[in-house]
């Protein structure tokens, strides 16, 4: 694969993929609140 | 102004709502219904065909300032009036209820020709097995649909005995799913399916990789063309393929999220459907590509010469694939099991629309609801799709239902909520009293701008082609395309206004308090926020400071 064929999956990958690593770690930070 | 009644039938009643158990299982469905056919087989082409690997800016660009804050409109308004989409958008401002009736009759639409896919990818995994198509993949897609086309498209009732089978297996799973109710029945077939097409996918991918060839497909699609960027139509792609991807705007996720308890985070996992959704389409991208290259070099081809969309990737593209590929069978199983996946919890989350609407309009429990709905939802769709006209039928309503119907229908609630209702400040209240994920007057301006801006531009361009220029539809009758196209997406908006005119039997979910037993909240007012009070614990507790009941 050519050298920018390849940078731009990576930057697909990591942006993407990362973003949902990203919002995942932010909803198990916040745990839900028990309904009383 | 109260969105009630003068007299409840029963002071206090309740309404029999389903519920989700949680966060997770609202996460999953979600992910499930967004997570469907458009993410296997339209993104991958269209990422292809409009920058390459450079669609990555666009593409983020549409989903961050488009997808997710539509996501978050949607969540918005179906988890503060705890309804389905008629009875939501009505609580939210009286006569805006037709916009809830317009989606739940798309999705009617949607429907019926949907499980006709799902028939055909789940009949498929069986052929793959012994590669019943032959070395003519193409003629026996043909043989097998016995699908009419081109001027020959009429109204026909000749059955095809092996879809209809198939038609009827997927209507029976789906009223058995949606019969079990929202926790037990899409929740729990979501938790299920997602992480199964997850795996079943991945698994794919890495056997599609290993395939001579792959990595020139990979390159294809990933080697960046810059230039596509100064094209507006590159952008409007990117816009419309997260748009459509996403499920945001059609009644879906405001559905959803009113089964959603009050006390949730629904920014933060907005955020969680709207990645994982992209981060599914990534991997579709690298398991079709790497697919396409091994079929071009097996042909002696350029992968550009076989890059296919649609149905014409799956259901003739794959199928030489799998020919051709060592080990075909696996693939087969692989890639058909998981259009069915995806497939089914998309199926499950349009009906459940209509469903959600019956049951809120005539205080009906979750059985009766849905026996209401699929009972007469599964004999139209298999009468009419089944056949020799399914799909010719299918092509042109998904394509008008898809135009004049989501997008029709985005950019009218759009407006409407931004500049007739100025409900925007409301919503953003709502949305950051238990968000992890702040929204500001960016989200405003998205939802209230470049939305609208994006859905237009889309709409008009799209009419224009059309109108003008001679597309695969021009090659069907043209009182086909009248009938079954303009005059149906025309039919689906007047009925939604006639619908909602129609009063509400005093036993129905709108003049009954919340499944958990607190009133609904009042209308929006105009212009204003929410206060801000720090003993709220839920949104709900916060009013309009001059709309106080």
């Amino acid at each position: 694969m050519s050298a920018s064929a390849i940078v731009m999956m990576v930057i697909a990958i990591v942006t993407v993929w990362g973003g949902l690593v990203a919002a995942v770690v932010n909803i198990v930070r916040h745990p839900e609140a028990t309904e009383d | 102004m109260t969105a009630h009644s003068p007299a409840p039938a029963e002071a206090g009643a309740r309404a029999d709502r389903g519920a989700f158990a949680g966060r997770t299982a609202f996460i999953f469905a979600a992910i499930g219904s967004a997570v469907g056919l458009g993410n296997i087989w339209r993104f991958p082409a269209v990422a292809y065909e409009n920058g390459g690997g450079a669609f990555i800016l666009p593409y983020l660009v549409a989903l961050l300032t488009a997808g997710i804050p539509l996501l978050f409109l949607d969540y918005a308004i179906g988890h503060r009036w705890r309804g389905s989409a008629p009875a939501a958008w009505r609580r939210f401002r009286r006569w805006t209820e037709f916009i809830g009736w317009w989606q739940v009759l798309i999705a009617l639409v949607i429907a019926l020709y949907y499980a006709l896919i799902l028939a055909w990818a789940t009949n498929y995994v069986f052929f793959s097995l012994d590669q019943r198509w032959g070395d003519d993949p193409d003629g026996f897609f043909g043989e097998y649909t016995q699908a009419l086309g081109g001027a020959d498209v009429t109204i026909s009732f000749d059955v095809v005995p092996a879809v209809l089978v198939s038609m009827i297996l997927v209507w029976i799973a789906t009223i058995v799913v949606m019969a079990l109710g929202v926790q037990k029945g899409i929740s729990a077939s979501s938790v299920v399916f997602i992480p199964l097409l997850v795996v079943m996918f991945v698994i794919l991918v890495i056997r599609a990789l290993f395939l001579p060839g792959a990595i020139d497909g990979l390159e294809a699609l990933f080697r960046p063309h810059w230039a596509s960027l100064l094209k507006p139509g590159v952008w409007v792609a990117a816009y419309g393929q997260i748009f459509f991807s996403l499920s945001v705007a059609f009644g879906i996720m405001l559905t959803y999220s009113s089964y959603l308890k009050k006390k949730t985070d629904l920014t933060g996992s907005g955020l969680v459907v709207g990645f994982a959704n992209s981060g599914f389409e990534i991997l579709c991208g690298i398991g079709v590509f790497s697919a396409l290259g091994f079929m071009a070099q097996a042909q002696g081809v350029e992968v550009g010469d076989v890059v296919k969309s649609g149905i014409g990737l799956a259901f003739i593209a794959f199928p030489t694939i799998i020919s051709e590929a060592p080990a075909g069978a696996l693939i087969g199983v692989l890639f058909f099991g998981s259009l069915v996946l995806a497939g089914f919890t998309s199926l499950i989350s349009i009906v459940e629309v209509v469903i959600a609407a019956i049951q809120d309009k005539f205080g009906l429990s979750r059985i009766s609801s849905t026996l209401w709905v699929c009972v007469p939802l599964a004999v139209v769709s298999t009468a009419l799709f089944s056949t020799t006209m399914g799909m010719p039928l299918l092509d042109v309503l998904d394509k008008w239902a898809n135009e004049y119907g989501i997008v029709a229908a985005a950019l009218v609630s759009t407006i409407i909520v931004t500049y007739a209702v100025r409900g925007l400040p409301t919503l953003r209240d709502h949305l950051n009293h238990r968000g992890t994920f702040p929204i500001g007057r960016w989200w405003l301006v998205c939802v209230g701008l470049v939305a609208p801006i994006v859905l237009g531009v889309s709409l008009v361009s799209s009419t224009i082609d059309l109108i003008t220029s001679p597309t695969t539809y021009s090659e069907y009758p043209g009182w086909f395309i009248v009938v079954f196209g303009w005059l149906m997406a025309l039919a689906l908006l007047v009925a939604g206004i006639v619908l909602s005119l129609l009063p509400w039997p005093a036993t129905s979910n709108l003049f009954k308090d919340d499944s958990d037993g607190d009133p609904i909240a009042p209308e929006v007012v105009a212009g204003k926020g929410l206060e801000d009070r720090a003993d709220a614990t839920t949104p709900h507790e916060l009013r309009s400071p001059a709309g106080r009941v």
